[in-house]
């Protein structure tokens, strides 16, 4: 008989558990339109959580998430607007600008996987660092205000995050495979192996003959890339970006990341317990938001909690091995 | 004088047992330690010594067995709680093989931490400091005591460490290979104040593998063996030869594989030319031969492993570097470990738990950590990695309780053959072996031995890096010895012998004069 393995089953009876609450509440909350929501709302933290994944797997961390999605959407936004008056189709501009944020989204986590690596700053500090320059860019850029998408690419490209395949809206489906990717990543290729032995100990991969640099490097680069995925479906959904963009998002990354049971000083991580770990966050904000027995401003209170207990119970499965 | 009775104690251990999870590791010892005495400890590696130092200065717990301690008035106290603040109480010091230091602070800090003299609210700096003073002065010492502990050279550190035994008044004085670190002069000078020790009534503990210095110092001699007492002797009644016997406890060709010759023609496969390292003014050079076993001798720190790594790519070489490095005639530089490994070369780290093996990790995660590559196009293939894990089970007796267990839940010796069979794995043609049997049990070692000799008979070659002596002797073909960062000597034939090893290895000889003529022999006939 195979035991009950609590750090494995853990995230997913969460999940059920915080599921059935919402259904308690109230009805409205198993409506398809309120369920589809919610899973286009997990949508944007859980890509960037996926690409967290890595990173803290790999024995690294990045608080400049938030940041830089508010930063990428100043950009695309900047972009997009400026080509309005070269290009005539919009398909076309918002391909480029697609592109470009890709780029943008590449070549900063490129920056940040140096300056931990090559310049051997602790990647909380440097993350710390970009963190608040990219917030105060997009500042900057927006003059203290907002960027707002011309109308006319912005009908275009709402699509994006309003159309729906298959019943489910594109943004889920995005979601949906990114993580399968992820989890290939992680779990079945050569670089998923050396993330988990970067993470568990540097020392080890170095004599094991991992380019230690390079792995972690690409772990920020990946994660660059996902909050550029999260910016690409997310620019849609409001069409403006200011210095309010993204706020918090690395704290929320991190908790989904936390609470899927992916260990925080690295050495092992799991892209399924991501994914549960955004949608339980997700669901929370969502059953607040249906009931007066608790205060939605209580939200980042409950969600605190969740994680604090996440790593309790984690730790506690820890300690019986 | 009752001054020195009051300062001498006697520390007596009976039936001691230690155990480590499942693994008994001291098999009852018995021993006294009296006031007066240098009470020398031999025994191979991995036969208990530094377990049981440990054991006697607090910093491991008994599992089974008594400790007594008696002062200068006679009466014999049974002691039942026994950890490092009691034992320092007690005035029982160690000083580590590796120092006990705070490298940022002075001398004289460290001299006095954890028993710092203070005023009325602050610390006394300057009472501290003359004390400092005195205390170096007693140990005839020119250490300042206002320098900064990290500028200092490693002999001043060991100083140091003595004169913090001093202003602890050590009653024992526990010193773990204090020698290894120390040219011939400075353990000269460390001899006379363990002979000052003694008479002061300390009781002295001295490890060391070197036995002409035990001969020179102890009063008595414990021998352990595989963690047993062989016995205790009075130093006069034992020769060096019957040292020897009595830690080895049997003929050292049983122990040692049938090494094939290397042939005469044997092409060299690695040629290391003028190679400069980080921090040395010398560069080095040697060469190995396809089959051979190049053994590479020399005292902890002399430089051998950072060689082998500024070869490997794992560290850079100095600035100014103009030697290069050849595999099979070809040139190569090697930035990363990855690079030496693709063209064959494979290096066993001698730090199994720090560098060679993720502790929290399954047997196989570790196994194939090093060969990813040859069992991957984009999808790791897992059956592959499997068969190939049972293959190497099966090889290198890797014997666990369950295949699912972490690699830090395997004893010492299976640690040590996974690594072996993890680095293998990756088919190399060159393997650099650091410390390969380093806290081992005597079966595992002969086991590794043997496929040592394996491997060099299906014409792998083979560079041996190790620091016990027997080892490099009963297994290289030639041996090159090191000593302050460069290679002192290259040894064959006849020439391999303990005590000419341990010349060239504490500077006293030194081929540096005629280096062609070591190169040119280079060719002539290995030891048979």
């Amino acid at each position: 008989m195979p035991k009950l393995d609590l750090k494995t089953a853990g995230p997913f009876i969460a999940l059920v558990v915080v599921f059935i609450i919402g259904v308690l509440v109230n009805d409205a909350f198993l409506s398809s339109g309120n369920l589809s929501n919610i899973l286009a709302r997990s949508s944007f933290i859980g890509i960037v959580a996926i690409g967290a994944t890595f990173v803290i797997t790999a024995g690294g961390i990045d608080l400049s998430v938030g940041s830089m999605a508010a930063f990428i959407s100043g950009c695309m936004i900047l972009l997009m607007n400026a080509l309005m008056d070269t290009i005539d189709s919009m398909v076309v501009i918002i391909i480029l600008a697609i592109i470009a944020s890709a780029g943008i989204g590449a070549v900063a986590g490129l920056i940040n996987g140096l300056l931990t690596t090559k310049a051997k700053i602790e990647a909380f500090i440097v993350t710390l660092g970009t963190m608040g320059i990219y917030r105060s860019l997009v500042t900057y850029m927006a003059d203290g205000g907002t960027l707002s998408l011309n109308f006319t690419i912005g009908d275009v490209y709402s699509e994006v995050y309003y159309g729906v395949f298959l019943g489910l809206p594109y943004p889920v489906w995005v979601f949906l495979g990114v993580a399968v990717i992820g989890y290939v990543l992680l779990n079945m290729t050569v670089f998923g192996r050396h993330c988990f032995a970067v993470g568990s100990n540097e020392s080890v991969a170095r004599y094991s003959a991992i380019n230690v640099d390079r792995v972690k490097t690409a772990t920020y680069m990946l994660q660059g890339v996902c909050v550029s995925i999260a910016t690409i479906i997310y620019v849609p959904r409001l069409g403006s970006a200011s210095g309010q963009t993204g706020i918090l998002w690395e704290l929320e990354a991190i908790a989904a990341v936390i609470i899927g049971g992916t260990v925080l000083k690295g050495g092992y991580g799991r892209i399924g317990g991501t994914v549960v770990g955004a949608l339980i966050l997700t669901l929370i904000g969502n059953i607040l938001n249906l009931t007066d027995a608790v205060s939605n401003y209580l939200n980042g209170a409950v969600q605190g909690i969740i994680v604090i207990v996440a790593v309790y119970l984690q730790r506690g499965a820890w300690r019986r091995d | 004088m009752p001054d020195k009775n009051n300062k001498s104690v006697t520390l007596s251990v009976r039936k001691l047992r230690k155990s480590f999870g499942p693994v008994e590791v001291l098999h009852g010892i018995d021993l006294t330690l009296r006031g007066g005495e240098v009470h020398a400890i031999l025994g191979e590696n991995g036969a208990g010594k530094s377990t049981l130092v440990k054991i006697l200065s607090g910093f491991e717990q008994l599992s089974g067995g008594e400790l007594h301690i008696s002062d200068g008035s006679g009466s014999s106290e049974r002691i039942d709680v026994w950890n490092n603040a009691i034992a320092e109480q007690a005035g029982v010091v160690l000083i580590h093989q590796e120092f006990n230091l705070a490298e940022q602070l002075t001398v004289a800090e460290n001299i006095f931490l954890g028993n710092e003299i203070r005023g009325r609210v602050f610390l006394d700096k300057k009472t501290m400091r003359t004390k400092a003073q005195e205390y170096l002065d007693i140990l005839r010492s020119d250490i300042d005591p206002d320098a900064s502990v990290d500028q200092l050279p490693v002999s001043a550190k060991q100083m140091v460490e003595i004169a913090k035994a001093q202003a602890k008044q050590a009653r024992v004085l526990v010193l773990d290979e204090p020698t290894a670190v120390l040219t011939q002069q400075e353990s000269q000078v460390l001899f006379e104040l363990i002979d000052r020790f003694r008479q002061e009534g300390v009781a002295i503990v001295f490890i060391s593998h070197k036995l002409d210095e035990i001969e020179q110092i102890a009063d008595v001699i414990t021998v352990l063996r595989d963690g047993e007492l062989v016995g205790s002797y009075p130093a006069t009644e034992l020769s060096k030869d019957d040292m020897a016997r009595l830690m080895v406890g049997r003929e050292l060709s049983s122990l040692f594989p049938q090494m094939p010759k290397v042939p005469n023609a044997a092409e060299v496969v690695l040629r290391v030319s003028d190679l400069l390292l980080q921090g040395n003014s010398t560069p080095s050079s040697f060469e190995l031969r396809r089959g051979e076993i190049l053994g590479f001798s020399g005292l902890v720190g002399s430089g051998r492993t950072a060689l082998m790594e500024t070869v490997l790519g794992l560290r850079r070489p100095a600035k100014g570097n103009v030697g290069n490095v050849e595999l099979r005639g070809e040139r190569v530089d090697f930035k990363q470990l990855s690079a030496a490994r693709n063209k064959g070369v494979a290096y066993l780290t001698k730090d199994r738990k720090g560098s060679g093996l993720l502790l929290e990790k399954g047997l196989i995660f570790n196994f194939s950590l090093f060969s990813l590559h040859k069992i991957s196009r984009f999808l790791i293939d897992t059956k592959l990695e499997e068969i190939a894990f049972e293959k190497a089970i099966g090889t290198f007796d890797i014997r666990m309780k369950d295949r699912s267990i972490a690699a830090g839940n395997l004893s010492g010796g299976n640690q040590q053959k996974l690594l072996l069979a993890k680095i293998l794995e990756a088919e190399p043609s060159i393997i650099i072996i650091d410390e390969p049997t380093r806290g081992i049990d005597i079966g595992t070692k002969s086991q590794i031995y043997h496929f040592i000799a394996e491997l060099v008979a299906s014409g792998h070659s083979l560079i041996l890096i190790s620091s016990d002596i027997t080892e490099v002797i009963g297994l290289s073909h030639r041996v090159a010895v090191m000593y302050h960062g460069e290679i002192s000597g290259v040894l064959e034939s006849d020439e391999i012998e303990e005590h000419e090893i341990m010349r060239y290895a504490t500077g006293l000889k030194s081929k540096h004069s005629h280096n062609n003529e070591v190169e040119q022999s280079g060719t002539s006939n290995a030891k048979a």
